[in-house]
């Protein structure tokens, strides 16, 4: 496998860096980067991250070229080669200002998540409001992941605080099994982004065909993410098996309206891209647009109850007259 | 009975794990012993849908909407209130 860091790499520009990703060979991951300049968002640091561990379990090689980038700093303080466990002769210094990162993290099981949500903020240096949908996008990812993904390696999270644009990025990245297989039992979605689909729309889930889900899972989570991510308009991005599925802003004249179906939002799609062993998620989130969670809730209820409505009736049959 | 809720789960309430415990655990058992129940979320500044839905769908599921008659939500603030309006809201449309 070969993967290449390019100069920048955000949700807006992701796809040719995913194009890039060369799949062939799982006996080797070949890991390049820019020379000069590489600044990534925390999704692709965690995609590198689920790459390096899957390839070190199989006992393969992996070739980390060193990085001669200025910005190489960044990845070391975000913890990349720590987590590798790869030497890379990079020096921090101590007495630089801790910034505002949640740096690489691998969390296996619910009291792991329990720990790192409450670490997680004061890293963030953030008010209680803003915290808020960061702690609960966090949750219900990670959540995801260790309910759903049979991932060995847990869920790959980290996120940065940008000042200037008060913009949180957050990523979340699993090497298990991926969306479509999660859902393969009950819905049977005929490609990745319809899979990808099914997981956005409230009310399903792959636990079950039972509108509403079970006990343990109402076929929420994902669509209240995407809801906060649509509100503060800003990208949500799903990649799982061979497809993307990315909201795009939605534009500043235009009132950001939710809409159950995740195929009649503003989004773009890809469905031949290169195989990605289990999902990664990332999110942006402005802290200056982000609604009041109050508001959003109400929004949510009003949506989640038209689509289970919609869905109920779908399901509903009546006597053919003819 | 007065479950409160902080000591298991603090101020964000989202350990679904801990939430099917308190289900299984307390809820369930005062229902079946005809009891009213107390969920306390005093302190408790968040829950994730996913809590909520764990801690309580399946007592409607199992025991029916009239089940809701004995449980109270004390101490909510309007966010827990919305989430927890959006999960009974929900459990009671299902089919």
């Amino acid at each position: 496998m070969k993967i290449h860091l390019p100069n920048s790499v955000w949700l807006g520009n992701i796809n040719p860096f995913i194009h890039s990703f060369d799949t062939s060979n799982d006996e080797i991951l070949e890991i390049t980067s820019h020379e000069k300049w590489v600044s990534v968002h925390p999704v692709v640091l965690c995609m590198i991250t689920g790459l390096g561990l899957f390839i070190r379990e199989r006992n393969s090689i992996l070739n980390f070229k060193k990085i001669e980038a200025t910005s190489k700093h960044y990845f070391e303080r975000m913890g990349l080669f720590k987590i590798l466990n790869l030497k890379s002769e990079i020096k921090i210094n101590p007495h630089e200002s801790a910034g505002r990162f949640i740096p690489l993290q691998i969390i296996t099981n619910s009291l792991e998540l329990d720990g790192f949500i409450k670490e997680m903020i004061p890293l963030l240096h953030l008010k209680p409001e803003q915290a808020e949908p960061i702690k609960y996008i966090i949750s219900e990812l990670v959540r995801n992941v260790l309910e759903h993904a049979n991932a060995k390696r847990g869920a790959i999270v980290c996120a940065q605080y940008y000042k200037k644009s008060n913009t949180i990025r957050i990523g979340v990245v699993d090497t298990g099994v991926g969306i479509r297989y999660t859902l393969e039992r009950f819905y049977h979605p005929k490609d990745d982004l319809q899979a990808i689909a099914l997981a956005l729309t409230p009310g399903i889930t792959g636990t079950t065909t039972r509108i509403g889900g079970t006990e343990a899972n109402a076929g929420a989570g994902l669509f209240f993410i995407k809801s906060l991510a649509k509100i503060s308009r800003d990208f949500f991005m799903i990649y799982s098996g061979r497809a993307i599925y990315k909201l795009l802003k939605n534009p500043k004249n235009k009132k950001p309206k939710l809409i159950s179906d995740p195929l009649k939002d503003h989004f773009s799609s890809e469905t031949d891209l290169p195989f990605w062993r289990g999902t990664a998620v990332g999110i942006d989130l402005c802290l200056n647009n982000t609604l009041n969670f109050n508001e959003l809730l109400n929004l949510i209820r009003k949506v989640y109850r038209e689509a289970r409505k919609k869905q109920n009736k779908e399901k509903y049959r009546k006597p053919k007259f003819i | 009975m007065n479950i409160k809720l902080y000591d298991a789960v603090g101020s964000f309430a989202e350990n679904k794990d801990v939430a099917r415990e308190i289900r299984i655990n307390k809820i369930l058992p005062a229902l079946e012993e005809n009891k009213e129940v107390m969920l306390d979320f005093g302190n408790i500044k968040s829950a994730t849908q996913s809590f909520i839905h764990a801690l309580i769908s399946d007592i409607i599921r199992k025991k029916g909407i009239k089940a809701l008659d004995k449980v109270y939500f004390k101490n909510c603030n309007d966010t827990l209130k919305k989430i927890i309006e959006i999960v009974i809201e929900y459990m009671q449309d299902r089919t």
